[in-house]
């Protein structure tokens, strides 16, 4: 049965993780995410659904169970925040590597290092980029509501599996803290069947399987590298996610995401009472980045203003897909500020009407 | 053409007194040759046929010279990163906890990176095996100095021998995790004469049956020469072994049905 509830963005993760019928749970305590561990540690899901959930001794522990669990064909979810995930980045490049499917999820906090407790959406490089060695992709998703947050636990098991790739939730300490309405989806049964690829034990009726990133033959590899790339090129193509507010005729453009791309829903409303004809453009995928929308509004506009919680990350993106058609500037608070809607409004002001 | 009646008339089925497990397979392995590793393999592979366990059973190859072992062995497998093995080990059992599990592992990748992993898993108590290679050396990276190193031995990142006082104690990870109340049998084992592998096969063989009684986490080492690493022939390097490795990691149980022995 579908349910109504408040819950904070965490919560709401590991609730949807329990829903979406995974297996398996992994992780490492920190913040701002640690609810998701406390919570399914709360909800005793072994006795629910028979989903596994294990406090690992660190983020590397925790991301190798996730390859193990994986690579045996089940739907496993871990979660960390930006220290951890750097930790993280060998055991991602495994995953891609091995092709396994599996959900990671990053409430960003501010860095470098150590940094600040405060959300952050400094991780976009590391999230979009690969992060780990190698020439890989995440599949990145940027949930901006609580609603999202659990949506996209589903829809991220769904991307992983359809594609053998790891796929990211990048969402930030204030959605992971906030507390909303969510609708949570029925409870789906956990898989009793899996992948003719995992490693289940081989059977009499089958080859072995066999789990590994590695081939030392180099005509192999580079054979195995551009078939990779083939895999990106068709999510570039089929699995783009954005959504567009107030676009269709507007002077200047914002494109930001998550946390950002709520504040900036009010600035467009605020500019546009000052007879600013502001959009916005948010995507919902990072990875694959809405290029084709991006490039068509550039040729639209008078301006694109990327909001972000960083130096300026997923700028760099734009200019790449908008190809120098238009003037792209760079709007960003950093260690745990989140930015007014107003201070916005200005932002674009100063770049382009002064 | 010679004449083949002689040979066809001593092979016959009456005739076998040792035939290769059908758990290996034909490739031929790329290990050198007197090395330890393709003896420790074919004892696993001969008591995963002995015990009829070759669907049911999920292995983890290191980062390490064995990293191929998948290539050997006809069961699942998959290859870990580089001291992570009893983390993904961890994960499969909980997730399928009737399957055999084990992870096979060097002592670079078991004692050094994945101490933290070693420690966890044994001190959690997964009902898993780890096979612990232990050759005192990085041996796939080409003879660099490992935890296990003795003292005063040289390798290519200690050549005038090991300073202790520099470059820390040689490490005893198997007495170390029998400590640990999660390991239920600890014991250490060699691959070097007839007899030994005979007790090795059987200390391997007790770390398979004991998943079945789900008390905890099995580890089986086996000193191991590198002939290549220690830059000496087959003969000279078991000989080496024997009377430089033995006295410091002596094979013999070290904990056996969740107590120590003594010997630790
Ligand atoms: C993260 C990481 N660091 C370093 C290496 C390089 N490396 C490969 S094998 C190895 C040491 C293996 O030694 P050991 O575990 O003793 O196995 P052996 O080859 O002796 O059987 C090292 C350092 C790696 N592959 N990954
Ligand atoms: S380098 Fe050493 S451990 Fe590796 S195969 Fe050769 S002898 Fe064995
Ligand atoms: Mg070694």
């Amino acid at each position: 049965m579908k349910e109504l509830k408040l819950m904070k963005g965490n919560e709401a993760i590991a609730e949807a993780a329990i829903r979406a019928g995974a297996d398996a749970y992994f992780g490492y305590p920190i913040t701002p995410q640690s609810e998701i561990l406390e919570y399914l540690m709360a909800e005793k899901p072994h006795e629910r659904t028979g989903m596994v959930v294990l406090q690992a001794e660190s983020e590397i522990a925790a991301i190798n169970m996730v390859y193990g669990g994986a690579a045996c064909g089940r739907k496993v979810i871990t979660s960390s925040s930006s220290p951890g995930i750097s930790l993280k980045q060998e055991g991602l490049s495994y995953i891609a590597g091995s092709e396994l499917p599996c959900l990671v999820v990053n409430v960003v906090r501010g860095g470098p290092g150590l940094g600040t407790i405060q959300p952050a959406q400094s991780d976009y490089f590391q999230a979009v980029k690969g992060g780990g060695h190698g020439d890989y992709r995440l599949i990145v998703l940027a949930p901006q509501s609580v609603q999202e947050m659990a949506d996209f636990v589903d829809l991220g098991f769904e991307l992983a599996f359809k594609y053998r790739n790891p796929v990211m939730i990048l969402t930030d300490g204030a959605l992971g803290q906030m507390m909303e309405k969510v609708w949570l989806q029925e409870q789906k049964p956990r898989r009793t069947s899996f992948p003719e690829w995992a490693t289940t034990g081989k059977t009499p009726d089958r080859e072995r399987n066999i789990i590994t990133s590695l081939d030392l033959d180099s005509a192999e590899q580079e054979k195995f590298n551009l078939r990779l790339q083939e895999k990106y090129r068709k999510l570039e193509a089929e699995e783009v996610r954005f959504e567009l507010t107030d676009a269709e005729d507007a002077d200047y453009l914002l494109v930001a995401y998550g946390t950002s791309a709520r504040i900036c829903q009010k600035s467009v409303r605020l500019a546009r009472d000052q007879g600013i004809k502001a959009g916005l453009l948010r995507p919902v995928t990072l990875f694959p980045f809405p290029k084709k929308p991006l490039k068509e509004l550039a040729g639209k506009v008078k301006g694109i203003m990327t909001v972000e919680m960083s130096t300026g990350q997923m700028v760099e993106d734009v200019r790449l897909a908008v190809e120098g058609v238009v003037q792209v500037e760079h709007y960003g608070r950093m260690g745990g500020i989140i930015p007014t809607p107003e201070e916005i409004v200005d932002a674009l002001g100063k770049n382009f009407l002064k | 053409m010679a004449d083949r009646t002689g040979i066809n008339d001593i092979v016959k089925d009456e005739n076998l007194v040792y035939k290769k497990t059908s758990v290996l397979t034909d490739r031929v392995m790329h290990y050198c040759p007197g090395c330890g590793h393709g003896t420790a393999h074919r004892l696993i592979a001969e008591v995963i046929e002995e015990m009829g366990i070759q669907a049911d059973t999920i292995g983890i190859t290191p980062v390490g010279c064995s990293v191929l072992m998948y290539n050997y062995l006809d069961i699942d497998m998959q290859e870990a990163a580089h001291g992570r093995a009893p983390a993904v080990a961890t994960a499969i059992k909980r997730l399928m906890p009737d399957k055999f599990v084990f992870t096979y592992q060097g002592d670079g990748d078991l004692a050094a990176i994945g101490t933290a992993e070693t420690i966890h898993a044994c001190n959690r108590g997964e009902n898993i095996a780890i096979f612990f290679i232990n050759n005192g050396i990085y041996g796939m990276t080409g003879g660099q100095m490992a935890p296990t190193t003795l003292s005063g031995m040289k390798s290519s990142t200690s050549p005038y021998g090991r300073d202790v006082q520099m470059m820390g104690n040689p490490l005893k990870m198997t007495e170390l995790v029998a400590q640990l109340p999660g390991t239920w049998y600890v014991t250490r084992q060699a691959v070097h004469t007839p007899a030994s592998v005979r007790k090795a096969k059987k200390a391997i063989r007790q770390a398979f049956e004991n998943q079945k009684l789900k008390k905890g986490l099995s580890l089986v080492e086996i000193v191991s020469n590198c002939n290549s690493g220690w830059k000496m022939s087959p003969v000279e390097a078991n000989k080496w072994m024997v009377e430089n490795m033995f006295p410091f990691y002596p094979p013999g149980d070290i904990k056996l049905e969740g107590r120590l022995t003594g010997k630790e």
